[in-house]
This record gives structure tokens, C-alpha cells and sequence, in this order.
């Protein structure tokens, strides 16, 4: 997987992770892949649905030492 | 226009006083769909805050603007930005301090009625979590049933009453939201009872609570009185309170009545739960007011925020006391049940003692309703 931009929104509270993402998803180009880095637990859901409300794909997910990784595929 | 910021105090009075509320919850749909703040005249939005940030122009033909609007979120975040983008559009609205994590934690203290020499008997309403304690008192010493973690509230209640909390009981092992019972009683000197059929794998010192075990607070007759009721679970004891009150636990609701399954032997339990219902509460005088550890929906909140109701007339109006067939009775309380309250099985072992998460993971743990009920 190659990719393009890493988001690092570790220690941000709700809704920020969302809004930085959706920032600079505003960046990469239609099939780029972003990295998020999160720890706001809340998180799990709301990437899940913002996804799917853009159209954009979780490529992948895991959980890493209480840190949550997102690749995001930009629709 | 300004923001404004609403306890969930604030808001459960509105639910309590039957006022008119908008809601505009921001959380993501199956979050809403779960669990939401009801109340009588409420009405709703959910329009996910992330589907917000280009601004709110799109939702803003579907917000009144004659009645109090409220943004929602889980912790707080999103709503103040909604509420933000909203008054600069030129509305009015105020968001939820502390959002449905606050929600589900507050407690309101409503009376239920006096008990006889004096005594009082109260409710105390978990309005987000739809979880009911009691707490009865008397000439200076109170006993509390089915207590909630937040042991302050009730400690803080009593030292105002000037009572001593002399006796707290759990009417069985919880498995929706986790019980302050041993805590409060740690706190302060008093027995813990706990039915000893549902402690076999507790690991802290209890009293067993037997049925027919009667208390007296203060002086007078005022009894707390034990009712073995399995079903719920095969320990689940009911209460009856100075002859007029039966506190059902789990056992039965206003609306519903309780489910077997949550110890994982549904099968089993059946038949208790079958006798419990038709027989033993059959037996019992028909002008007992029912009080239950839960409600699951707002009608069963009565007009003063009490929820309650006479014995015979829930034999007359609660589906679940009315299902004549044994056969079709067993399909109802075992097939089809609505899905385990969030985290059931941890909770049940923080309730038997053997994990002790902290106070931010114990939050988490009891979010979303409590669903003990089948209807």
C-alpha cells in the first residue's frame, strides 16, 4: 500500500480527528491513500461512517499501543 | 446569537415537566438509532456532525424556530461546534455540557411517597440509563436498594435527610450497569445483601439476602421485606416496603417484564420467571405499587417523573402478565430477544468483584440503554 499523506491526530478530542481528515483528504488526489493516526476512542465509529457518507474506502485498520490507524482510499 | 450550555439537570427537568424540546443529535446514525435522550414531547434530528462541516445551511429548513433547541453529541465536542455554526446562522440553541456520556450518569431524586410514622421512600431516576434506586427512611436510618455506582449521590442524599444508611441491598447481580451497593456500604458501615445464588462467583464478604429476610428502620413497623422472585436471574429477590410497595428488581417492568437470558441460561430460568409472574406476585395484595429497577421507554414515567404503578393493574395491562400459554410464553422470553446491553458480561464481573476498571472505562462500559426487558 503506498501512502501519500500520514495524518498524525494522536490526543485530539472529538471532533477534530474528523475535521483535520477531512482537510486534508481535501489535498490527495481520487485513489491516494491517507494515513490517520488517532487515539480518541470515539473515533472507531465515526471514521466508519464519514467513509461511507464520502465514499471514500478504509483500506485498512488496527490498533497499535492504544493508537488507532486508518488508511483511507480517496474516493 | 450566543451559545448556551445545558446541564443534563436542565434537561431532565424538561423531560420531567413535559416541556417541548428540539433535538439536533450529531452523533452517527446507528449511535442515535441505539440510544438517544427521550422525553414526551421531544422531537428529533440526527444529522452526523461530520456531515456538518461545510456548514449547517442544508439542515437549517428543518430546525424550528419556535421551540428550545439542544445540539447532542457522545462527549461534547461536536455539539459545540454545531451549536457554533448554528448561532452563527442567527439561531438560539444551547448544547449538552459533558454530551450522552453526562446523560447517562445523571441522577434525579424524585419522591415516591411517605411510609408509615413519618418514613419517606425515593426514587432515585437515572433518566439516560433507565435505571431505578431506591432509598427508604425513617426515624434516622435508611436502607437503599439496587444503588447505582455513583455512591456520592446517595451518601450525600442521606447526610442531608440526617439519616444513617444502615442496610443496602442489590436485588440481584447486575448485568446492565454496574451496582455501588458494596461501595456505599463500605463507606459507611453498612450491611451489603446480596442473594447468594447469584454471588457463587463474588469474592468480596456479603450478607446473604434470603427470602423472607425482613429490616425494620427506626423504631416503628416500617419493614423492608425480601421476596425470593427467580426468573431474572435465579437469585433475583424482590422487595415489599411498609406493606404498600413492591420493588420487582428486573423481574417486572411497567411495560415489560424481565428477561432470563443475561446469565446465559435463558432455557433454565424460564419456568422461575413463569412463577414468579403468575404465581408468587399473584399472591401478593393487588393495591402494591410495582417500582422497578428499570423503565426502557418514556411512557413509563409517570406525570410527577416517578415510575411506578398498582400491582393489579399491570395484571391487567402489561402484556408480558397476560400470555396464557406456558409454550408461547417460553418463545417470547427466549427467541427473538432484543441485543445484550453494551458490555454485559464485564459488567457482571466488576459486579462480582473480580475486575476494577477506573472510573473513564467504567463510564464507557454502561453506555447505551440497559435493555434487561422483553416486551
Amino acid at each position: 500500500m503506498n501512502i501519500t499523506k500520514t495524518l498524525d491526530a494522536k490526543g485530539l478530542a472529538c471532533p477534530m480527528p474528523i475535521v483535520r481528515t477531512k482537510k486534508t483528504i481535501d489535498t490527495i488526489n481520487s485513489g491516494e491513500v491517507l494515513e490517520v493516526l488517532v487515539t480518541d476512542k470515539g473515533a472507531l465509529n465515526d471514521f466508519t461512517a464519514w467513509a461511507a457518507s464520502g465514499g471514500h474506502t478504509i483500506v485498512e485498520q488496527k490498533e497499535e499501543d492504544g493508537v488507532l490507524f486508518f488508511y483511507i482510499q480517496k474516493a | 446569537m450566543t451559545v448556551n450550555i445545558w446541564t443534563a439537570a436542565d434537561v431532565a427537568r424538561k423531560v420531567i415537566d413535559n416541556k417541548e424540546l428540539f433535538i439536533l443529535d450529531v452523533r452517527n446514525a446507528d449511535a442515535f438509532a441505539d440510544w438517544k435522550i427521550e422525553g414526551h414531547k421531544f422531537n428529533y434530528l440526527n444529522i452526523p456532525y461530520f456531515e456538518l462541516l461545510d456548514g449547517v445551511e442544508e439542515i437549517l429548513p428543518q430546525i424550528p424556530t419556535d421551540i428550545e433547541i439542544l445540539v447532542v453529541c457522545a462527549k461534547e465536542g461536536s455539539s459545540i461546534m454545531v451549536a457554533e455554526l448554528l448561532a452563527e446562522a442567527g439561531l438560539e440553541v444551547a448544547y449538552l455540557e459533558g454530551g450522552m456520556k453526562s446523560w447517562s450518569m445523571y441522577i434525579e431524586p424524585v419522591k415516591v411517597g411517605e411510609l408509615s410514622g413519618g418514613g419517606e421512600l425515593y426514587q432515585f431516576v437515572r433518566l439516560g440509563k433507565g435505571c431505578l434506586s431506591y432509598m427508604a427512611v425513617n426515624e434516622g436510618e435508611a436502607a437503599i436498594i439496587d444503588a447505582v455506582r455513583f455512591t456520592d449521590v446517595f451518601i450525600k442524599f442521606a447526610e442531608e435527610k440526617g439519616v444513617q444508611i444502615k442496610h443496602v441491598f442489590d436485588t440481584h447481580l447486575h448485568a446492565d450497569h454496574i451496582s455501588g451497593g458494596r461501595h456505599i456500604a463500605s463507606q459507611t458501615g453498612a450491611a451489603y445483601y446480596l442473594p447468594s445464588k447469584d454471588a457463587e462467583e463474588v469474592v468480596f464478604d456479603f450478607t446473604p439476602l434470603t427470602d423472607d429476610l425482613t429490616v425494620k428502620l427506626g423504631n416503628s413497623e416500617i419493614e423492608v421485606g425480601a421476596l425470593y422472585s427467580p426468573g431474572h436471574t435465579i437469585g433475583s429477590t424482590s422487595f415489599v416496603i411498609d406493606k404498600k410497595y413492591l420493588l420487582t428488581g428486573d423481574i417486572l417492568f411497567i411495560d415489560s417484564i424481565g428477561r432470563p437470558d443475561l446469565a446465559g441460561l435463558a432455557d433454565d430460568w424460564v419456568r422461575d420467571l413463569r412463577q414468579t409472574l403468575y404465581s408468587r406476585y399473584r399472591s401478593l395484595a393487588e393495591d402494591l405499587i410495582v417500582l422497578p429497577a428499570h423503565f426502557m421507554i418514556i411512557e413509563e414515567l409517570n406525570e410527577d417523573g416517578t415510575v411506578g404503578k398498582r400491582l393489579g393493574d399491570l395484571f391487567v395491562e402489561n402484556h408480558g402478565l397476560n400470555v396464557e400459554d406456558e409454550e408461547v410464553f417460553r418463545s417470547m422470553v427466549t427467541d427473538n430477544l432484543p441485543p445484550q446491553p453494551n458490555s454485559y458480561e464485564e459488567i457482571r464481573h466488576v459486579n462480582m468483584g473480580k475486575v476494577t476498571p477506573s472510573n473513564e472505562e467504567q463510564t464507557e462500559m454502561e453506555i447505551g440503554p440497559n435493555r434487561c426487558a422483553v416486551r
